[in-house]
């Protein structure tokens, strides 16, 4: 099935199955490779895209439910929160692996442009979803508050 | 199957498929049907004939898939077994989830087995006022003539949630690995309905 | 020591190493052929390029995989290159025993055992200060002065007396035609300015981590290439019998379904039409040989062999009197298989055009990895390339001694014939229940409190090995695997008599090491079993483990853990209750206590830990940090959440929903200090783990929940 598609600000026309998910598609068709695919089944987080801004798991969202909302990955990621948030993470040394970053990365963006200040809690509930294996929570945590504090000046 | 067995001399052969998410899920339990507006019929006493009727509605009720998303904390349970949902998620101001992990981040407007993730239009959780998990049928029962327990709503618009509603409706549609609803959702708005006619008589306990 | 033993001559160092060369790209390991001796100088050709853009790359022998190798390798050579850290990179050494051997394994190229820092220690110091001491020559013939009139400072060649200054880019080429020096001389560690030095040096990784740039092995494309995803046997032992591919040839953008000896493999020009198609394969295997016995009944018959006794490993005095006296105290632990779980499955590219081969994944022994490679296609191994690039974390799962990804890898570009790229990718489902997993083990422990003293101290470990039968089994002695009892059979503490046995346990079912090795259950069954003899003889946890130890160094980071938490015995005080833990695992000291309460659910809270490590010296302390931060934050997830139980001999766990991993909201803060040494350095990317789940059992223990004799804490009935 032919799909067009709008991924960081660009349409971009893709032929494939229906339910094929988003992730796939970034991935494989558009070679977009900053979403990582982690599990699958929405469990790790690894695969966070924003669509229409909201953060979304493109593992469980087929390509034929996208529609003309507007998909930003990782690589399109911009504005004052992105770059905080980006700039927080090397200013911590926040990866290990790196693996799931990209995902943590766009999850805390999209907590940062809803909540200026977040608390620990806020912190746990919109951060919990991505999984770091290498357990990198502790600098997350800071980062996410250095970067409000960042935004907040 | 025995051919390859005697073809190889081997002692025991399987065939699996093995799928993209090859997962065991949850034994189902064998589908359980509701009796029909019909079958209360013959109960004479208009009292009894709502209790019982509403016995029936509780069926559905007081089904996981319902009581999932009735929790009476904060965090929804999910599954046959009503484990805490997880990964973490709550029901937010609005029933939508927290600022970045709104239940939109997961589920879609329709289910999506290959990922074994429910979804349906508006998927959300019900207003603490509406929570079930934990309360006995009448309790809830009392709950949904509440208007202040209830959404607010009257019995026209009780019905139709019940009825017609299309997130209560996904409760006979939950997709792979997850146990329906017992019957369905035009039964069970009927026995509804059937119910509030009866004089919505509600269990002691 | 050995570098400055013998000398390799410049046209040497060309002829072997192909030059490295200041300016040069490496070539890949092949074609270095039968080269270099291992003793010598070190040829800094082989681990720094100087660009003439002043650019200074450090080839790193050792993957990258998030434990921080590629900063902590460049550090070394940039203190003694007296580098400008801005100017510095990191790339992945070729596969090249002979030059990028790991000196801990051999002739090996490999990452393991917590080992990469402490074997290069010596090795990029000398690189960095032979590559110094080229510059500052060629520098010296340019300017016509005498070396020793110039100084090196932040990649600035300066001679102050007549001002002149250079970059090391202007000078890289004529460096790189100098002889290597013999002998060079190191810096006074006094002196250092960026080992050992806190904050000073940033991860050279965490830029491109951060906004997606970062390239792993998935991320891996080129014209043409086939994905391949591969269906292996339900349990395991079990082998192919037969498949039907009809179906699966349907799916629209499937290309072809081949067997291998691992499963049959679907190749589609994509993941999702690759994951399709295998879901419409049939195949019937083969269970003749394969294990069919559950968890329970493998936990009963460990249990079983553990009541009788096993090897000894060490002992000393007679044991079984000293039982007889005073209190006998009884303990059992039981620990699951695990599954390593690494974020990026695992997964592999390759190109091969039926002469050579071209393999870039995250190879964690590169030498067994490209042996392996070259014995599946029939082609030499220095026909085989390896690009080791960044892993998705390891944790022990691509350091196989079997190299079945590398052979699987291999054997999916012969299977579909030469000039196809192909790129094998594991599913979740394939990893967690794909075996190699940490072996199911028991540990039957008895010990004897006589007079308030320990008299006597026994440890019956059961499990499997995989060392045994595997290319590392040289490691063995009299039927002995080290890594089954490694912590168990010396221990802290005098305890009387002693003695520590095992049982080598049989099945089919693969096994791994997996972060932290035999310590991952030694460390839990000694650290609790001594802190229930403690309590029954009445002692402090702190000041009793003490008063049995010898080590001064585990003494050390045990007081200074006790110091930054302000040890005040174990409580509960307002129901937080604390426990402490020290282990020794890959000769690094790392001591811990957590501040545990009951949390509403009756499940444990762990709210603080604090640590103290003794790694030698710490090159760069915050990746020492961060590696206990993250050792902690792994220990604690698998003790709370994991287990791969087996039913019928098949994983009934499958992803990460009930395969459970620590999120965010379940990780404790975390204090570290590092204890001042001036030892070589040891290893952290593992031994920050080990003292984690006995410290919280601990201080379960003092809140009335018991130290869990069966992991993990919580169970799903």
């Amino acid at each position: 099935m032919p799909y067009s598609i709008t991924v960081n600000g660009a349409v971009r026309e893709v032929d494939v199955d229906p339910d094929t998910p988003l992730l796939w598609v970034i991935r494989d068709n558009l070679g977009l490779t900053g979403t990582k695919f982690g599990c699958g089944v929405a469990q790790c987080g690894a695969c966070t895209v924003h669509v229409d801004g909201q953060p979304r798991r493109s593992c469980a969202l087929p390509v034929s439910r996208l529609g003309n909302r507007q998909v930003t990955t990782i690589e399109g990621a911009d504005g004052p929160e992105a770059k905080a948030v980006q700039a927080a993470w090397a200013a911590r040394d926040v990866p290990q692996c790196g693996y799931c970053q990209s995902g943590q990365v766009m999850s805390a963006i999209a907590l940062l442009r809803e909540v200026k200040k977040p608390d620990d809690k806020a912190i746990d509930l919109a951060m919990n979803g991505n999984i770091c294996r290498c357990a990198t929570y502790v600098r997350i945590r800071a980062a996410i508050h250095d970067a409000a504090k960042a935004l907040e000046a | 199957m025995s051919g390859s067995r005697l073809a190889l001399g081997l002692a025991a052969v399987a065939a699996v498929t093995i799928g993209a998410a090859s997962v065991r899920t949850g034994a189902a339990t064998p589908e359980v049907g509701l009796r029909s507006v019909e079958d209360f019929a013959g109960i004479e006493n208009k009292r009894e004939r709502s209790l019982a009727l509403f016995a029936e509605v509780g069926k559905v009720i007081q089904h996981p898939r319902c009581l999932n998303c009735h929790p009476a904390g904060e965090r929804p349970s999910q599954g046959d077994a009503m484990t805490p949902h997880n990964p973490w998620v709550v029901r937010g101001t609005d029933g939508f989830g927290a600022p970045g992990m709104r239940c939109a981040t997961c589920h879609s407007e329709a289910n999506f087995d290959p990922a074994r993730i429910p979804g349906a239009p508006k998927w959300h959780l019900a207003p603490i006022e509406m929570a079930w998990q934990g309360k006995s049928l009448g309790e809830i029962c009392r709950q949904i003539k509440d208007h202040r327990r209830n959404g607010g709503m009257d019995m026209a618009r009780l019905i139709h949630h019940m009825g017609e509603d299309e997130l209560v409706g996904w409760g006979w549609h939950p997709g792979a690995g997850r146990t329906p609803a017992p019957g369905t959702q035009k039964q069970f708005g009927e026995l509804f309905k059937a119910w509030t006619e009866s004089g919505t008589a509600c269990p002691k306990a | 020591m050995g570098y400055e033993s013998t000398g390799l001559s410049r046209r040497e160092a060309l002829s072997t190493a192909g030059a490295l060369v200041i300016g040069l790209s490496l070539p890949f390991g092949g074609a270095r052929a039968q080269g270099a001796p291992q003793a010598g100088p070190v040829d800094p050709n082989a681990f720094i390029r100087i660009g003439a853009d002043d650019s200074v790359t450090v080839i790193c022998k050792h993957i990258e995989m998030g434990q921080g190798p590629y900063t902590g390798l460049a550090t070394l050579v940039a203190e003694e290159l007296d580098a400008d850290w801005a100017q510095v990179r990191a790339e992945s050494a070729p596969a090249d025993a002979k030059i990028y051997a790991n000196f801990n394994f051999g002739v090996i190229q490999g990452t393991g055992g917590s080992s990469a820092m402490a074997n290069s220690y010596d090795q990029l110091r000398h690189a960095g200060a032979a590559a110094r001491a080229m510059l500052v020559l060629a520098a010296a013939q340019s300017w016509g002065v005498q070396p020793a009139t110039l100084s090196v400072e932040k990649g600035v060649i300066r001679h102050a007396p007549s001002g002149r200054e250079a970059r090391f880019g202007q000078f890289a080429a004529a460096a790189g035609r100098l002889p290597v020096p013999p002998k060079v001389t190191l810096k006074d560690p006094a002196s250092f300015r960026l080992i050992g030095q806190d904050r000073k040096v940033s991860r050279l990784d965490s830029v491109a981590k951060s906004n997606g740039s970062a390239r792993f092995t998935i991320d891996m494309a080129a014209p043409g290439m086939l994905t391949v995803v591969v269906a292996r046997p339900p349990c395991f032992g079990a082998k192919l019998a037969s498949f039907d591919a009809a179906e699966a040839l349907k799916v629209k953008g499937v290309v072809a379904v081949k067997p291998l000896s691992s499963g049959v493999a679907v190749y589609a020009d994509g993941m999702w039409p690759a994951l399709k198609g295998r879901g419409k394969l049939v195949a019937r295997w083969d269970e003749s040989a394969a294990e069919r016995r559950g968890s329970e009944e493998m936990v009963e018959a460990w249990r079983g062999l553990a009541g009788t006794a096993g090897t000894v490993v060490n002992s000393h005095g007679d044991v079984d009197a000293a039982l007889g006296q005073g209190d006998l105290v009884e303990a059992e632990y039981i620990f699951p298989y695990l599954a390593h779980a690494p974020m990026e499955p695992l997964d592999g590219y390759i190109e091969w055009d039926g002469k050579r081969a071209n393999a870039r994944f995250g190879s964690q022994i590169q030498t067994l990895d490209q042996a392996t490679i070259a014995k599946v296609l029939g082609i030499a191994p220095q026909a085989v390339s390896i690009e080791t690039l960044l892993a998705g974390g390891s944790f022990g799962r691509r350091a196989q001694g079997n190299a079945h990804l590398a052979s699987e890898l291999a054997e999916a570009a012969k299977a579909i014939g030469p000039g196809r790229p192909v790129k094998l990718v594991w599913t979740r489902e394939d990893d967690i229940m794909g075996g190699h997993y940490r072996p199911l083990f028991v540990h039957r422990l008895r010990g004897s409190v006589k007079d308030g003293a320990i008299a006597g101290w026994s440890n019956t470990i059961v499990g499997q090995s995989f060392i045994k039968g595997s290319p590392f089994e040289a490691m063995m002695k009299d039927g002995i695997d080290p890594t089954m009892s490694e912590g168990a059979s010396e221990i802290f503490y005098r305890t009387g008599a002693f003695r520590c046995d095992v049982h080598i346990a049989q099945s089919p079912v693969t096994t791994l090491w997996w972060r932290s090795v035999g310590h991952t259950h030694t460390g839990y069954a000694v650290e609790c079993f001594i802190d229930q003899l403690l309590e029954k003889a009445g002692q402090d946890p702190v000041a009793g483990r003490l008063a049995l130890m010898d080590n001064s160094r585990a003494a050390g980071v045990l007081k200074a853990v006790a110091e930054l938490a302000g040890w005040n015995g174990p409580g509960p005080v307002n129901g937080r209750a604390r426990g402490v833990a020290v282990v020794e695992s890959f000769r690094s000291f790392v001591a811990q206590i957590a501040e545990v309460s009951k949390g509403a659910d009756g499940l444990p809270k762990v709210h603080k830990i604090w640590c103290a490590v003794d790694v030698g010296v710490a090159i760069n302390p915050d990746v020492v940090r961060a590696q206990v931060e993250g050792g902690i934050g792994f220990g604690l997830g698998h003790a709370l959440f994991a287990e791969v139980p087996l039913e019928a001999g098949i994983p009934a766990v499958a992803n990460f929903d009930k395969y459970r991993s620590l999120r965010i909201h379940e990780m404790p803060e975390v204090e570290v200090v590092i204890v001042k040494s001036s030892e070589a350095p040891t290893g952290i990317g593992e031994p920050g783990l080990p003292p984690t789940a006995p410290a919280v059992a601990n201080a379960m223990a003092r809140l009335g929940l018991g130290r869990p004799s069966r992991l993990p804490f919580v169970r799903v009935a």
